[in-house]
């Protein structure tokens, strides 16, 4: 009896170290670029652009790129995702055709990026000519999107129960109806969740980007919003350094004289960026569930 | 002991009577069948009891007969309905579903409200119309014994109901359907005393406007609220007759054994 718990306090104390341990490398990262980056972070440093040899420069077409390669992953992969998750989830028959598709999902997601992001330079970039482009950039971060996604939205789906699925179909309502109308809707908060978390994964994506969407950040004309001109930050094929490639290229071949103090900076800001698509999952996951489920 | 499982006595009913007919339903999961040559006749407005042990085959039976098992049974042998075969696979199954219509053994309300709950699949019917949808809500929620309780509350969500409500909450989203036969699948089975009774209440009344067919782990409940009472045994068809002469006189063996307990 002594000796069981005496075990039990032994398994309790190393699982408990273990954990803390975990916390502690974590608290130490974060603390080290907040603590380091974030008096670098200025007004100033968030709206002026890049400059190569000088110091003083920012990160405001960085932040630009950032956002806007992952509004463009998500308007591609999301889709495609969303319609992949339910096939997967609710029409897929249980054959070999579907475990192979999940097994490729699975290979596709253990891709290392730096390998999707060679597969897309040589295919779209050099083959296609699209050359470094936004565009490129987000078809790569689509590739290394689209199978984690898949995976949650066909989670997300399949932890609606059945039962809801069976109650629309013997009301008469077509399968595709009550999927639509009545399991996502269901599964919307862990869809959203899941979105939201791949985008952080997305923002903070350097390796697949370098040799898509490039390592320069051409200074783009705020003002000018034609999508087709060359200096509009909308336009698709112009090349985008986003802010974690602008950490990597400062980092290796950084000149200007307060590269330090800009890399520094823009670490701080990408990890703040994920932190508030963190915490904004877990907040709009919450209250969607809230929403659907108690009283209104 | 040894029963022959072909020891067998099948009612049969006036053409008039029928509301709806199995003929040689055979079921099949796989390689595995589980329902042997089913040949089973149901009264209009009456309720008829499937009783029989776990696996029996009953509730696979009930569950073909709206063709819920669809893709993951096949299910061979002609199911006729105002003497159409409903299993044929030109039927439009989503179509034949609005005639028959399904209560299944766990509450399954959609995450909306009580109001939405009935009237979604009516408007998806093309029923738009305020007033009348609000009249159906309200006339079925009174057929399912329910309104009194939450009239008052009709946009609260449905899942802040009891398990009971839930359930008679998914009898009148189903009677809003306005069906002609309603399939009951262990309809009280995750329910306490109290909601079982009330659920009993409901389904005797509903009798007046639909055909019910419920399939009930309960012998007591099977003996009070039905007409008719049917026992599987192992997937087949053992005896069909009146709920009085089925518990009282039962005319195969097997029938008596299981209903007075002294089982294998």
């Amino acid at each position: 009896m002594k000796n069981t718990k005496f075990q039990n306090n032994v398994a309790m104390a190393i699982i408990k170290l273990i954990a803390a341990m975990v916390v502690l490398i974590l608290v130490f990262l974060l603390g080290k670029i907040l603590i380091s980056g974030v008096p670098h972070i200025s007004w100033k440093f968030l709206v002026t652009p890049s400059k190569a040899f000088t110091a003083g420069g920012g990160i405001s077409v960085q932040i630009f790129n950032s956002f806007y390669l992952l509004i463009l992953t998500l308007l591609i992969s999301f889709p495609i995702s969303l319609g992949a998750g339910i096939y997967l989830a609710k029409y897929a028959a249980k054959n070999k055709i579907t475990s192979l598709i999940r097994m490729v999902i699975e290979i596709l997601s253990s891709l290392p990026s730096v390998v999707v992001g060679l597969f897309v330079f040589l295919v779209c970039v050099v083959q296609m000519q699209i050359g470094f482009s936004i565009l490129a950039g987000a078809i790569a971060l689509t590739f290394f999107n689209l199978p984690l996604l898949t995976r949650n939205i066909e989670e997300s789906i399949k932890a609606v129960p059945n039962l809801q699925l069976e109650g629309g179909l013997a009301l008469g309502l077509s399968k595709w109806k009550t999927i639509t109308k009545i399991i996502l809707p269901e599964a919307l908060p862990g869809i959203i969740t899941g979105v939201i978390l791949s985008a952080g994964r997305v923002f903070g994506e350097a390796a697949a980007l370098i040799y898509t969407a490039g390592q320069s950040a051409p200074a783009v004309d705020f003002t000018n919003w034609n999508i087709f001109d060359e200096t509009s930050p909308l336009n698709l094929m112009r090349p985008a350094e986003t802010l974690a490639v602008h950490i990597w290229k400062i980092n290796s071949e950084g000149i200007m004289p307060d590269a330090n103090a800009i890399s520094a900076g823009t670490s701080a800001v990408l990890i703040i960026a994920i932190l508030i698509f963190n915490l904004s999952a877990r907040y709009l996951g919450n209250y969607l569930y809230r929403k659907l489920t108690s009283a209104r | 002991m040894e029963y022959n499982l072909k020891d067998k006595y099948i009612l049969q009913l006036n053409e008039k009577e029928k509301a709806l007919e199995t003929r040689d339903l055979n079921i099949f999961y796989g390689e595995k069948q589980a329902l042997f040559d089913g040949n089973l006749q149901f009264e209009r407005y009456k309720i008829t009891s499937l009783i029989g042990a776990s696996g029996s085959g009953k509730s696979t039976f009930l569950r073909s007969l709206n063709r819920m098992n669809e893709g993951v049974a096949d299910v061979k042998g002609s199911i006729l309905y105002r003497g159409i075969d409903i299993n044929s696979p030109k039927i439009n199954v989503y179509e034949m579903r609005k005639y028959i219509g399904m209560v299944f053994q766990r509450p399954n309300p959609f995450s909306k409200s009580i109001y939405e709950n009935i009237t979604f699949a009516l408007k998806e019917n093309g029923i738009k119309d305020k007033e009348k949808l609000a009249e159906i809500v309200e006339t079925s929620l009174k057929q399912a014994a329910l309104w009194d309780e939450v009239k008052d509350d009709l946009n609260k969500s449905a899942l802040a109901l009891s398990g009971g409500q839930q359930q008679r909450l998914c009898i009148a989203r189903a009677i809003a359907m306005k069906p002609d036969i309603l399939l009951l699948d262990e309809p009280a089975s995750a329910l306490d005393p109290i909601s079982t009774a009330k659920i009993e209440e409901t389904l005797l009344e509903l009798k007046e406007k639909y055909t019910l067919i419920i399939v009930t782990h309960n012998m007591q409940q099977a003996s009070r609220i039905s007409d008719y009472t049917v026992f599987f045994h192992l997937g087949n068809v053992i005896e069909y007759n009146k709920t009085k002469n089925i518990f009282t006189n039962p005319k195969i063996k097997l029938t008596e054994d299981y209903i007075s307990g002294n089982f294998g």
